[in-house]
């Protein structure tokens, strides 16, 4: 079986600056991958690059998504074809409702894909059903796209689009950052009840807390824009222990 | 009183004919008051960018033209040709054909009781005592030379009294379209005169469009007397062609606890001036002046506010959106005049604006002048770019470049069609924005690197 994403040494540079040297990277459906690293380590441009932001310059490498060129398509074609990134930072949108801008989504995925657009009166029920699974206010869907959101309801609210628009990949962008232990607890519960034989995930993440709720099957330390170590999610917890610190010397002694 | 040593030649032999044959000519206050406004307009000539007034705003265009006045003859126009501009919805539809009342194109419903809907011309033949009480007495033809201009060459247009505790509940739509002739190009000066009296209550349109191409020019002025207890929408929606001078002028003023709305629309024309000016002379005055321009390739479009509150405890609202692409100029100009009597003043004011390419321009200017002493007021300004990082969140969403530009310029039009009341105006304008936002998101998309063609037919879905 050929693997959902395959990333064959990818290099990736801002302003002239590389901030990715090389990432190789198999991920199967049904898999979940945990990308942990410190500040500045790539992480977020590793994700941002797969959700096709066209912020950064892909020097050389490639990126197969359903044995697809992944860095040949705009990021709607990405999303079309089922990526999903939750952002690190949802951005506020003024004036779009957030249940007009999710189902004005659905129906250009639906429509990208051949399917029949989804009427008001199917999509309601739907879309309640997955605000209540995260445990969001019904009156936030009429509120423009994250605006005045707190910290913890942008998060949800990610989540939220991931389990309306139901992705072949989903990419975790930090979502932990800046919750709280009830928050973290709703979100990964969100994300578990996404977890499926179809589906695979990326989790990036700073810190090993979420991977107590979330845990992956695979986890992979990415340091200065290399993968440095991979192993089980045991590896999480050796993290938890040592700290980054560790790894880098080892590696650099290696 | 008028030499032609003062007058331009060309006008002054327009106003010898128009005189001789317009309509009321023998009343002597019209007359005197057409001719004061000529020596005065003769006098101020049209305004030059060292008028601080017309600083952003070069109107050589329209002063080094020769346009003729249509008086007598009109070029035919079919119904068919207004199709496009019936409104659905309206109680009427008072059709001007180059400023003058055409019937025939007009669509008259049935009269109401206590309302009255006519030709203004019909109404100086007939010299009425409320428009020889009411006309020109609003108007500030010694400030400003187009409504000086206006002021004397004023014949027709539309005339609206509403009696006392009428409630309108249709829209009264005044449809203006200019002919348009690159030969011989051709001036209007519609003049219409709207009276509410206490208590009473309506939504006015007054929509200006063109026929053919070339070039023409529309210099429209409203009077609108507010008396106590009103509540009023005023819409003032810009259609015209490419080739167009339009300068608008409305002139409200409120008397006490009268509320009024004032929409702007303004989409269309070459150099636009639209002037709002109104005056809350009564106590607990509240207005609404709303505006949304959408200005492309070289079009100019000059806001110019002017709110005086001269009376205490009124509130005014100013909220002006902007969007230019190409090379557009856009000019808002916000003026709140407080007089030193109007006490508790509350009066705002905002303008935002997008600029979408890296040639267009706004310039945004507030002026408070304030001479009561226990007010509040402020105001503020923006000019952005659309926002890119929204623009990927939603492209990330499987939302198509242009859906997603279409969005995000239809979220910051509808800040202002969310200020409007719901009913058959909003429609009809949210209808006509949405079609000219999707325009400029497909021509922003096809300019991008990313832009494609093949999505033309992706309008976003119906609304919820």
């Amino acid at each position: 079986m050929s693997p959902l994403l395959e990333i064959r040494d990818l290099h990736v540079s801002v302003d002239h600056h590389e901030i990715l040297k090389g990432i190789d990277l198999k991920v199967n459906a049904g898999e979940v991958h945990s990308i942990m690293g410190p500040n500045g380590s790539g992480k977020s441009t590793l994700a941002q690059v797969l959700a096709r932001r066209d912020t950064y310059e892909v020097t050389s490498g490639e990126v197969l998504f359903n044995g697809k060129d992944l860095l040949a398509m705009k990021p709607e074609e990405a999303a079309w074809e089922g990526v999903f990134m939750a952002f690190q930072y949802p951005v506020e949108i003024p004036g779009i409702s957030n249940v007009y801008f999710l189902r004005s989504a659905l129906n250009a995925m639906r429509k990208a894909r051949g399917l029949d657009e989804m009427s008001a009166m199917d999509f309601l029920p739907m879309y309640r059903e997955k605000l209540n699974l995260l445990e969001m206010d019904d009156k936030l869907m009429n509120r423009s796209v994250n605006e005045g959101f707190s910290g913890g309801e942008k998060k949800r609210n990610e989540i939220l689009q991931m389990a309306v628009l139901e992705p072949s990949l989903a990419i975790l962008d930090e979502t932990d950052s800046g919750l709280d232990i009830d928050a973290l607890r709703i979100v990964a519960k969100g994300v578990n009840a996404m977890r499926s034989a179809e589906r695979a995930m990326v989790v990036v993440t700073h810190y090993q807390r979420l991977l107590t709720y979330i845990v992956p099957d695979y986890v992979h330390v990415l340091m200065d824009g290399r993968i440095v170590r991979s192993g089980g999610p045991e590896l999480a917890l050796e993290l938890e222990e040592t700290g980054y610190g560790s790894i880098e010397a080892s590696t650099s002694a290696a | 009183m008028i030499t032609e040593t003062q007058a331009r030649q060309d006008y002054l032999e327009c106003f010898i004919e128009f005189e001789r044959l317009a309509a009321g000519r023998e009343l002597p206050w019209l007359r005197h008051l057409r001719r004061e406004a000529f020596a005065r307009f003769c006098e101020v000539d049209f305004p030059t960018t060292h008028d601080e007034d017309w600083r952003f705003t070069p109107v050589s265009a329209i002063a080094n033209t020769t346009f003729r006045l249509m008086q007598d003859e009109q070029p035919a126009v079919s119904p068919q040709q207004l199709m496009p501009w019936r409104m659905e919805g309206a109680g009427c539809q008072l059709v001007f054909l180059n400023g003058h009342f055409a019937p025939e194109l007009s669509l008259l419903n049935q009269p109401m009781d206590g309302v009255k809907v006519a030709s203004l011309a019909n109404e100086l033949d007939r010299n009425s005592n409320s428009v020889e009480k009411h006309l020109g007495r609003y108007l500030d033809q010694h400030r400003d030379s187009f409504s000086a201009l206006n002021t004397a060459f004023m014949e027709d247009g539309a005339y609206v009294h509403i009696r006392r505790g009428v409630i309108v509940e249709e829209p009264i739509c005044l449809l203006f379209v200019s002919t348009l002739d690159d030969a011989s190009p051709i001036m209007s000066h519609p003049r219409n005169l709207i009276l509410m009296d206490e208590d009473s209550q309506a939504t006015f349109v007054e929509e200006y469009v063109s026929l053919g191409s070339g070039t023409a020019f529309c210099n429209a002025a409203t009077e609108l007397a507010a008396a106590d207890n009103t509540v009023l929408s005023h819409y003032r929606i810009e259609r015209e062609q490419a080739g167009t001078f339009n300068i608008s002028t409305l002139r409200i003023q409120q008397a006490r606890s009268a509320n009024v709305a004032s929409h702007s629309v303004l989409l269309g024309g070459a150099l636009v001036r639209n002037n709002v000016h109104p005056v809350l002379a009564g106590e607990g005055g509240e207005c609404l002046i709303n505006g949304l321009f959408l200005g492309g390739d070289h079009q100019h479009i000059d806001n110019y506010m002017l709110v005086e509150h001269a009376s205490p405890h009124c509130g005014s609202r100013q909220f002006y959106n902007g969007i230019l692409d190409g090379h557009a100029h856009g000019v808002f100009h916000g003026r709140i005049i407080v007089h030193k009597d109007a006490q508790k003043t509350d009066a705002k004011q905002t303008n935002r604006n997008l600029l979408l390419s890296d040639d267009a321009q706004i310039d945004t200017k507030p002026q408070l002048e304030i001479h009561a002493d226990d007010v509040k007021c402020t105001h503020g300004a923006t000019i952005g770019q659309i926002d890119e990082e929204a623009l990927f969140y939603l492209r990330s969403r499987g939302i198509s470049e242009v859906s997603a530009r279409n969005l995000l310029l239809r979220a910051f039009a509808g800040e202002c069609i969310a200020r409007m009341k719901d009913g058959p105006v909003r429609k009809h304008v949210e209808s006509l924005v949405n079609q000219h936002v999707l325009h400029l998101a497909h021509a922003l998309a096809a300019g991008s690197t990313n832009g494609s063609e093949d999505e033309r037919a992706e309008d976003a879905a119906p609304r919820l």
